[in-house]
């Protein structure tokens, strides 16, 4: 690999003055505790500022960013980032707010995220959120962890919990994290949730069931009131993976569909930033029986104006040091207010059109792995390719990055073989959508004339194909001195 | 694709062979290649009951977690303990160096149902 960390680059001598100093003097050495002073300097990089400017945005230009391009990872909905939430995140009147500030923090921000917390009720047809999450993962566990909360509170403790075999890993990750066994129930031909299976899997053992719909392979759960009446007839809960929420989002409500407890992903469908321009934020809803449990502090109204609540006997405790992803939150409400009802609307309308349209002309050449409508997102199937001309899932992908595309989410759901999951969202315009198809269309005429172009791709890309195995068994993701050399781990 | 006759199979890709040190499990050469490179091994313990069918551990690969279930009924005498620090030897030879664990078969005799060689080269035709 060519790239060299910063570590190898500068010359003894060089300074910068690109790291402002402090405004206020550091301690004095004599004030700090022996065992924490340094014997020598750090061995800090020593550059001049253009050469670190040079550095990073050198390290920029090799990222593929939403804002660069078309990035259809299925279950990701990664939807253009409006500007105005960045604008309005970055006002110092937010920015700079300080959660430990004497009064209970600033009443903007507070009223921020009480009106972020009534528009998420409202749009999930539930009574209470938390804000608190840090992303999806967390929203699952807190969502689990008031599962656990009711039943316990009712003398009741259950250890079961029910998955369908489609779920994202996460979900039967938390559940066991949360103290439960679980139980995986087998998807229909249909690729929907087994009624028969599932009315074998319940008993009064059951704690609930977790559930995304539409579920991880852009298929409606039709079933879903009868899901619900099986659960909640046995005792349990019904959990709701907001994940596909941009499917359903302004149209249909989880609170309507039975669902007790639901985390929505910000980052997702309310156009927040993904991964390094996050973090997440992953609130969770509850119909009014799981209130109680909710995670502290909450943002109440009262006389005197907006405070977080803290005192509350029955909640399960605090999900994060302060009040979660608070300017997060911020970027989802100027999200709902830039859009409003009708806007959101427009969201899940349009983002089931361009998946519908990616799918209906990608099918004349992959299989989907289910015919028909799908709603924000579908699976394609490369088995055909694999069996009849050696390409797989993963060299289409690869390929897709020469071709100036993000590739789609590989191999899952588990339930399809060389699965391609798909989800434009609905930010993109016609030409980017016609210019995907045409990509993909041509790499499969590639799969059948020169397989080979496929197999060694990407051949255009900063790396080429990483050595997955050694990134398992050798990770090593700290530089040390002695590190420098082939590859660095 | 290596399917070595003198062994049985289940429908879960698990090899089984008697001997009178108890019975050896492994993953077949179709599983380990479907599997593609394991990194991860979670042995389980010692002296474990198992019924046939359950769950004896999970192999970790870059692709996926996969289990390894019972063929028989009994108790884990024995653990591939080499599998620790190189998993891939399940990967390199499936039916030797890249056994997985040893069963003491209890009085019950229960296994799961087992094929022939023949037999469980047919399911690997026909799945498809």
């Amino acid at each position: 690999m060519s790239a060299k960390t910063i570590f190898e680059k500068g010359r003894a001598g060089r300074r910068t003055e690109y790291v402002t100093p402090p405004s206020a003097p550091p301690p004095a050495l004599s004030q700090l505790p022996a065992s924490a002073l340094r014997a020598k300097p750090p061995a800090l990089p020593e550059l001049t500022e253009g050469e670190v400017v040079r550095h990073y945005t050198g390290l920029s230009r090799k990222n593929w960013a939403v804002d660069v391009g078309f990035y259809p990872l299925g279950s990701c909905t990664m939807k253009y980032n409006a500007r105005l939430a960045e604008q309005v995140a970055a006002w110092p009147e937010f920015f700079a707010a300080h959660p430990l500030r004497p009064g209970g923090g600033a009443q903007g921000l507070l009223r921020v995220m009480y009106e972020t917390e009534r528009m998420l009720s409202q749009l999930c047809g539930l009574s209470r959120f938390t804000l608190q999450p840090a992303a999806g993962a967390q929203g699952e566990l807190c969502g689990m962890l008031l599962v656990a909360a009711y039943h316990a509170d009712r003398g009741d403790p259950r250890k079961t919990v029910i998955v369908p075999d489609s779920a994202h890993g996460t979900n039967p990750a938390t559940a066991a994290l949360a103290g439960f066994k679980v139980l995986t129930c087998p998807s229909s031909e249909q690729g929907t949730v087994d009624l028969d299976a599932l009315r074998k899997l319940v008993s009064d053992d059951l704690a609930g069931i977790m559930l995304t719909n539409p579920n991880t392979l852009g298929l409606f759960e039709r079933d879903i009131q009868e899901v619900c009446r099986i659960v909640h007839d046995a005792g349990g809960l019904v959990y709701y993976d907001g994940a596909n929420f941009n499917a359903l989002v302004g149209r249909f409500r989880p609170g309507d569909m039975g669902f007790d407890v639901v985390h929505l992903n910000l980052h997702k469908t309310f156009g927040t930033p993904h991964g390094g321009g996050g973090p997440g934020a992953g609130p969770v809803g509850v119909v009014e029986k799981l209130e109680p449990y909710l995670p502290v502090p909450l943002v109440t109204e009262g006389p005197e104006g907006f405070r977080f609540e803290e005192e509350r006997p029955k909640t399960i405790g605090r999900m994060n040091a302060f009040a979660g992803s608070v300017l997060i939150a911020l970027r989802a409400y100027v999200y709902m207010r830039l859009l409003g009802t009708a806007g959101l609307r427009d969201v899940s309308g349009s983002a089931v059109l361009a998946a519908n349209y990616l799918k209906e002309r990608l099918s004349t050449v992959y299989q989907p792995s289910h015919p028909g409508r799908c709603m924000h997102e579908f699976v394609l199937s490369a088995e055909r390719q694999k069996d009849e001309l050696g390409v797989r899932a993963l060299d289409i992908a690869k390929r897709l990055i020469d071709l100036g595309f993000h590739p789609p989410t590989m191999y899952f759901p588990l339930t399809v073989p060389e699965a391609l999951m798909i989800e434009p969202t609905e930010t993109e315009s016609i030409e980017t959508l016609d210019a995907f198809i045409d990509a993909m269309l041509q790499i499969e005429r590639e799969a059948r004339e020169s397989p080979d172009l496929l197999h060694d791709a990407p051949h255009h890309a900063p790396v080429g194909r990483l050595d997955e195995v050694a990134a398992v068994k050798n990770l090593n993701v700290r530089w040390t001195p002695d590190s420098t050399g082939e590859g660095a781990g | 694709m290596n399917i070595r006759d003198d062994l049985k199979y289940t429908s879960t890709h698990e090899w089984l062979k008697q001997g009178a040190d108890g019975a050896t499990v492994g993953i077949s050469d179709f599983a380990q290649s479907e599997l593609t490179d394991i990194v991860f091994v979670e042995l389980p313990e010692i002296g474990r009951q198992l019924d046939p069918g359950e769950e004896i551990c999970a192999l970790e690969s870059v692709k996926a977690v996969a289990y390894v279930y019972a063929p028989v009924a009994g108790a884990i005498a024995a653990v591939n303990e080499k599998l620790r620090k190189q998993p891939e030897l399940i990967n390199q030879d499936p039916y030797g160096d890249g056994w997985i664990v040893r069963i003491t078969p209890d009085e019950s005799g229960k296994t799961a149902d087992l094929l022939e060689a023949a037999a469980y080269k047919q399911t690997l035709e026909t799945a498809g």
